[in-house]
């Protein structure tokens, strides 16, 4: 390390000291003071004392700059400690919005509608307490779970389309949904949905939870008094008592496996988690070969003396900091323009989209990561020691032998870190997407590289530009989903540089 | 061992015959010389993006510059024009027309030779105009007809000017470039003081174990996704803006509080770049100083960083590109009006907010907006490669010195 020597500074101080006594003006005086004082002690404060110079100026000046030195050694210490408090108020911020008190307004009383708890009760009682109180919107409620197919053609194609692979009557294939009971509309509910499900529906379409105040969790831990008393006041206000007072997560399972939907209590992230995923599996499955194989040509093949690899090597230092939304408007430009007939499936005969999909936004993402997967993978091929590059050359192996089975086992987890890396920060990228054009509102999940897509970074912007403060809620409750994914995928990448790579880069 | 000495000489003379005939020069492998090809285009890969890049960007600025576009002026036909005439009267209203403009009615397109005063009881116009002009066809018009004014940005409207209104036919970037050359500017006044100031501690001053702790904390900074720095800069730095300096001074969408955010987040690139930078100083430099009786304050400011500077500086102009490239955090928290102010506690629109908010919106491909943007991103392109090109540069020239 560098900055050993000044780790123990005390004494190349006193050795720095002695020297600069020695060679000052004021040695005579000194030696005189040594003459005077007939005892020397060899106590350390001591000695300096007495091997410092003299001068009055002199010794003002050292408490000087000590003590300017000390002032902005606090300084430096402080920048770290700025830096520290900016990450914890960014946690400290997340978590805040995300848990909290709040007061929900239910329309019908969970104790109106059984005489048990909904929490026992099986998924026959759930089925009767949906017949009894909300017979119109089963209808509505299994287009929205259990569909397969679009909303314009859900009233007229048979069942056997509309609930492809799904449980319903025997001997229905050919009816629609509308030639069946309510009676049926239950069972197909209770075939196909767990009992945990069943009782979200009955929440959601019966009890009707609205939120009339929220609280964030800093409130929620230090005013507990006060927000009891609020409740308390708008107990009394309402004229029905159907308020209820919840510590409540917007991190919950149910926020995770929904569809998007216009109320912050039943929004969930589902089509965004799976829009982030079919992404970056495209990313991926572009990046990784040309990221990993540019790399190779540039370590392997290239020899470094011709103008036209020294061009491919500088440009993709460039590329690396040309900002992200430029690759969107490249994106939108080749891959949703001029490409649109690939990149829409109409070569595949799908017409239902227009170019803005996720194979675009997969292929723009990958041409943003490429710079970095390239540079990592080049520091972790030339990290693998050229003996076993001639070892391999001196048994008679090819070029290509080698890189394949010499080159390419010793240095992939170092690349595969690099990929993850990069798939991580390609997870969290927003901004070339929205150019791209990934929809606003999409409530279909994305079934293929075809099709239309959110992505969940997308679907934080957008509640977090919504002027209702539950938005914020569920925005953060996504970042944390977000920032889970971030630290998953970060960690994998790290066990790999831990665990499996010999050769450190 | 005698057999083995055997086997040996046997093996060489079939290799011998073998071979017995044939050119020991280099053969060509197909096999090989088609994977290096296939190496050597994902290569190429890279420069295709760039050029990708300059073309797509430049052509679709070029459109901006070279087409005429539509502009409904708000004012319509007050009397019938016949084929021969040459006097238009038009509504009082709408967009300013001045001597020189194109109009179009209908199909026809006409030049505006000179314009009278408003009529003072009506407020109608007279228009002297020459009819027919780029070979449209001279049609008569009836009383109503929309009156649309053709236009075509120039360059010099594009750099000078000083509104940016699409929807009257303004487009000049200074709003946007103000306020994303402002929004930098706070950005470099957080992170350039605490990126170097924790630069110089974790190389300088902190023992292994700190050291251990906190660049691992600084990496995390730069791995949030800058879609979580724009909600923290909206829902945390802003409140605290206006808890601090009033509700009245402080707008809800400010570019002091993105300028803060996207300072916190370029703090890992200072600091990391300048880390190196100092980290590469040689030790000679440090020991020599500490031998002259010099404190550890003073190595660090009067050895070190002047020796690093080159590096230092490099750091600073990649932050400065990346927070002029940074997207999310002003999209969310700086605003969505292209007002040009020197003001940083009202909203302002950057230019790559301004490219963000027009893509959210379905945006018609054949539109000037449409090609603006592509003007606006090529703009940005250019900064931010001058800038990384400079920073390269100048990285470069400290390498030289102690390598």
């Amino acid at each position: 390390m560098g900055n050993e020597p000044n780790n123990q500074n005390h004494e190349p101080d006193e050795l720095k000291n002695k020297a600069n006594g020695l060679e000052s003006p004021l040695m005579e005086e000194r030696r005189r003071a040594e003459e005077e004082s007939s005892e020397v002690k060899l106590d350390k404060n001591v000695l300096r004392e007495q091997l410092l110079p003299r001068g009055k100026a002199y010794r003002e000046n050292l408490k000087q700059r000590k003590k300017r030195g000390a002032v902005w050694g606090r300084l430096y210490f402080a920048a770290n400690v700025v830096a520290i408090l900016a990450l914890l108020a960014l946690a400290y911020n997340i978590a805040n919005s995300a848990f909290g008190y709040v007061i929900f307004e239910n329309e019908v009383e969970p104790a109106a509608l059984s005489s048990q708890p909904l929490e026992e009760l099986d998924a026959d009682g759930l089925g009767a307490i949906l017949l009894e109180n909300t017979a119109p919107r089963l209808r509505v409620i299994i287009r929205n779970r259990l569909s397969r197919v679009e909303n314009s053609e859900y009233t007229s194609a048979p069942l056997s389309e509309v609930l492809r692979g799904r449980q319903f009557p025997d001997g229905a294939d050919d009816l629609t949904i509308n030639d069946l009971e309510d009676q049926d509309y239950i069972n197909i509910l209770k075939d196909n949905l767990s009992v945990r499900t069943l009782r979200g529906i009955v929440v959601d379409e019966v009890v009707q939870p609205e939120i009339v105040e929220s609280w964030s969790l800093m409130d929620s831990i230090f005013n507990r008094g006060e927000i009891e008393a609020r409740f308390q006041e708008r107990q009394a206000q309402a004229e029905e008592t159907n308020l209820s007072l919840e510590f409540y997560s917007w991190l919950r399972p149910e926020f995770i496996t929904d569809s998007v939907a216009s109320s912050p209590t039943e929004a969930g992230l589902r089509t965004a988690l799976l829009g982030s995923m079919w992404v970056i599996l495209v990313t991926f499955v572009f990046a990784f070969p040309v990221g990993v194989g540019a790399a190779l040509y540039l370590e392997e093949y290239a020899t470094g003396d011709n103008w036209f690899e020294r061009i491919i090597e500088t440009n993709i230092r460039n590329l690396a900091g040309v900002p992200s939304i430029i690759y969107g408007m490249l994106g939108l430009a080749v891959f949703v323009r001029a490409l649109g007939f690939i990149t829409s499936g109409e070569f595949l005969g799908i017409t239902d989209s227009n170019g803005r999909t996720v194979v675009s936004a997969g292929l723009t993402l990958g041409l943003l990561i490429l710079p970095v997967i390239i540079i990592n993978g080049q520091e972790a091929i030339r990290a693998v020691p050229s003996s076993i590059r001639q070892a391999s050359y001196g048994l008679g192996a090819t070029k290509w032998q080698t890189i394949w089975r010499q080159i390419l086992p010793a240095s992939i987890p170092g690349i595969l870190t690099g990929v993850i890396l990069s798939m991580s920060r390609a997870v969290g990228e927003t901004a070339p997407l929205i150019v791209v054009g990934a929809s606003t509102f999409i409530g279909i999940d994305p079934n293929g590289p075809f099709s239309k897509f959110t992505v969940v970074p997308i679907q934080i912007y957008q509640w977090t530009a919504r002027p209702e403060a539950e938005f914020r809620n569920i925005a953060a409750a996504a970042i944390i989903v977000l920032l889970i994914l971030l630290v998953l995928l970060n960690g994998t990448a790290i066990l790999l540089r831990n665990r499996f790579s010999k050769f450190k880069v | 061992m005698v057999e083995n000495t055997r086997r040996l000489g046997k093996a060489r003379s079939a290799l011998a015959e073998k071979t017995q005939g044939r050119s020991l020069k280099k053969r060509t492998r197909w096999g090989e010389e088609v994977i290096r090809s296939m190496l050597l285009f994902c290569g190429i890969i890279s420069v295709f993006t760039t050029i990708g890049i300059v073309v797509t960007l430049g052509s679709q600025s070029r459109l901006l510059f070279t087409q005429d576009s539509l502009l409904d002026s708000n004012h319509r036909v007050r009397e019938a024009m016949t084929t021969d005439q040459n006097e238009l009267v038009m509504s009082a209203g709408g967009l300013g027309i001045e001597a020189g403009d194109r109009i179009r009615i209908g199909q026809e397109v006409m030049r505006v030779e000179s314009i009278s005063e408003a009529d003072e009881e009506s407020g109608t116009k007279t228009l002297v105009v020459e009819r027919g002009l780029e070979d449209t066809v001279i049609a008569e018009h009836s009383t109503g007809g929309d009156i649309s004014l053709v236009q075509r940005v120039t360059i010099r409207e594009f750099f000078g000017g000083t509104r940016w209104q699409p929807q009257i036919g303004q487009f000049g970037i200074w709003p946007l470039l103000n306020a994303t050359l402002l929004i930098s500017g706070i950005a470099m006044l957080v992170s350039v003081p605490i990126g170097l100031g924790t630069a110089i501690y974790v190389s300088e001053y902190a023992s292994e174990r700190v050291r251990g702790i906190l660049k691992p904390i600084l990496e995390l900074l730069a791995g949030v996704p800058t879609v979580v720095y724009g909600y923290f800069a909206l829902t945390f730095v802003t409140p605290l803006l206006r808890l601090l300096l009033g509700r009245d001074t402080v707008e809800i969408f400010n570019m002091a509080s993105a300028g803060i955010v996207v300072g916190i987040l370029i703090i890992p690139t200072i600091s990391s770049i300048s880390e190196d930078a100092l980290h590469a100083v040689p030790d000679n430099l440090r020991q020599a100083s500490y031998g002259l009786g010099a404190t550890k304050y003073e190595t660090a400011t009067k050895v070190l960083v002047p020796a690093a500077f080159s590096g230092i500086v490099a750091s600073f102009i990649l932050g400065l590109s990346r927070a002029v490239g940074e997207t999310m955090i002003v999209a969310i928290a700086a605003g969505a009006g292209p007002d040009f102010t020197f003001n940083p506690f009202v909203g302002a629109e950057t230019i790559t907010g301004h490219i963000v908010r027009i893509s959210t919106g379905d945006i018609s491909y054949q539109s000037v907006d449409y090609n603006s943007l592509f003007a606006l991103g090529l703009t940005l392109f250019i900064i931010t490669l001058i800038l990384n090109i400079i920073s390269g540069i100048v990285a470069r020239r400290y390498r030289e010195v102690y390598q």
